[in-house]
């Protein structure tokens, strides 16, 4: 249960080097339709580095079996070895146990995990779930599901015009009836970042539960579940350069030993008999059936990796980019940035006059740059903003200045199509 | 990729910005809504059959400079055709954007050509198909379709997650 000191110390932000960095990512190197990859869509998913690539071969040529099974040789590497990778998770997020870690498909089965283990167990008929408008549809449906079910009934926190969220009207959300809060600590379609600290101690001073959508926070800054004290925190893999299909649910031991687990099968019991079954002790409880064993050990190098550049070095060369693309936007006439919060992680919504997002998607592509056009899985957020769709450049570290530049020149492509 | 910037043609561009038919028809005969949720394009036809003849038809709505453009390209070319014609039209359409058709081949196309490069960028085509799906539907009085609907022949499971 002890804390795992990452492999390499992390480097000052002044070290930051990010021709180096992207050297360790082959896609990176990639030309689309004759021009330079400029890879802006890591809202979505991220690219991965050649140490996690080399981790998963090593893995799947050395290392493979089942887990939790057998006693030979490769079940107990490959059993050792997933566990490492748990510790290396736990350490990542600085929860106190490695046994609060489960592993999960990824953000979308962590919350799903939480509405049926906590939420079908705790939330009857006539309470209320606070959510925000900035939500992502994958916390939203689950606890409309919930709803639904149980007669339950869901709050949103209004944002204003900045994309912020109001917290006085979160405050005033509160009564009673509310059983659970779920926000997202950082918007996926408008980079706002949210004060989810103070909403947490205050949904605590009224016993409630605060799950936390980590998805678009986890990659980009450094997360102290403990600092926090969230009682939930889930975010995906892939976005963090790790593989896709994995995830993860930190959650406070005390309350996952209270919840009925999600999925029933084989690792999650203790003893089965059609009588009665027995129930495994937590993380086991909840990670039913044979896990995704190599995507697991790949998340755990991919956090060994951003560790070792560090967390606030990433932060910080992210704003610079983030500022950077700001400012060069804000000079372009007929270009208006959507989500303008004082507090934002490296995501640029925007929208171009009297061009639809996904002309300008394909007409970025054209150029070589990779945006999101759509709804970003946000709609409430569209609507408040009265747009069906934006045009989202979203950054990594392994973003330079010089593709900033490349956006900026595929804007100005666009409006001269256009004009 | 080459095919892209063939699509963003001077043509294409312009009924973007200067679309044909715009507008909706007062005494419609027929008339149907379309919309993608991928992206939110939402637009109407509307048009009157004089018999088998298209007598009149228009669109209206928000969309992407492909759809607009497809839409607008198609009011202007199945306008005083027959409904078989249109018909047609609808299916060498669908055919083309998704790379079915032989374009040196036997068609009636025309112009419309223009939106061949489409089938090389799988997340334009339903763009590009709407307004005839629209229109489709429009024939077969049903009120609204979907680019996701059951019956749409290219019904296809992109992620909207």
């Amino acid at each position: 249960m002890k804390l795992v000191e990452p492999a390499l110390k992390p480097q000052l932000a002044s070290t930051f080097n990010v021709e180096r960095i992207r050297a360790d990512f082959p896609i990176l190197k990639l030309k689309v339709g004759g021009k330079p990859l400029v890879y802006l869509d890591n809202a979505a998913s991220s690219q991965m580095p050649r140490p996690v690539i080399d981790r998963l071969v090593r893995y799947q040529t050395t290392q493979h079996a089942n887990i939790n099974r057998a006693v030979h040789y490769l079940s107990e590497t490959a059993t050792s070895e997933y566990e490492e990778s748990r510790r290396k998770l736990q350490c990542f997020i600085n929860a106190s146990e490695d046994r609060e870690v489960i592993f999960t498909s990824g953000t979308t089965d962590a919350i799903n995990l939480v509405m049926h283990g906590y939420g079908r167990k705790f939330i009857g008929a006539g309470d209320e779930i606070i959510l925000t408008t900035l939500e992502h549809h994958s916390n939203i449906v689950p606890w409309q599901m919930l709803a639904e079910e149980k007669g339950a009934k869901i709050r949103v926190v209004p944002i204003n015009d900045a994309g912020e969220l109001l917290i006085d009207e979160y405050e005033k959300l509160f009564n009673e009836r509310t059983k659970f809060v779920g926000v997202m600590h950082v918007s996926n379609a408008l980079g706002t970042i949210n004060p989810v600290k103070h909403m947490i101690a205050f949904a605590h001073a009224r016993g409630v539960p605060v799950l936390i959508d980590g998805a678009q926070a986890a990659p980009h800054m450094k997360v102290d579940v403990q600092d926090l004290d969230c009682d939930f925190y889930a975010f995906s893999g892939h976005k963090l350069c790790g593989p896709t299909g994995i995830g993860i649910l930190y959650g406070k031991a005390a309350l996952l030993e209270r919840m009925q687990p999600f999925k029933g099968g084989g690792d999650m019991i203790l003893s089965v008999t059609f009588e009665k079954t027995t129930y495994n002790t937590i993380p086991h409880k909840f990670e039913a059936g044979t896990p995704p064993i190599a995507a697991a050990i790949g998340l755990g190098a991919a956090v060994d990796y951003l560790s070792a550049i560090g967390m606030d070095a990433i932060a910080a060369h992210e704003l610079d980019l983030l500022n950077y693309a700001t400012e060069q936007v804000n000079r372009m006439p007929g270009v208006r940035i959507i989500g303008t919060a004082s507090m934002k992680a490296a995501v640029l919504s925007f929208a171009i006059d009297g061009v639809h997002p996904h002309d300008v998607g394909t007409l970025l592509s054209q150029e070589g740059v990779a945006v999101r056009t759509g709804h970003h899985c946000a709609q409430p957020v569209m609507q408040r903003f009265k747009v069906p769709a934006t045009s989202r450049a979203s950054f990594a570290f392994y973003n330079s200045m010089a593709e900033v530049d490349a956006l900026i020149a595929g804007i100005r492509t666009v409006q001269k199509v256009f004009s | 990729m080459a095919d892209t910037k063939a699509l963003y043609q001077e043509v294409i561009l312009d009924h973007n910005k200067k679309p044909r038919n715009y507008g909706t028809l007062g005494n419609a005969s027929h008339k149907a809504e379309g919309h993608n949720p991928l992206c939110g394009d939402h637009l109407s036809v509307t048009l009157n059959l004089d018999g088998e003849r298209i007598d009149g038809i228009a669109f209206q709505g928000e969309a992407c400079a492909i759809c607009k453009a497809s839409a607008s390209m198609m009011t202007a070319s199945v306008k005083g055709k027959t409904r078989a014609d249109a018909e047609t039209l609808i299916q060498e359409f669908r055919d083309m954007s998704i790379g079915k058709l032989d374009l040196n081949g036997h068609h009636h196309l025309g112009r419309l050509a223009v939106f061949a490069g489409v089938r090389d960028l799988p997340t334009r085509v339903k763009c590009a198909i709407l307004p005839w799906h629209t229109l489709h539907a429009a024939f077969n009085s049903i009120a609204s379709t979907s680019t996701e609907a059951e019956d749409d022949p290219m019904h296809a499971p992109i992620g909207n997650a």
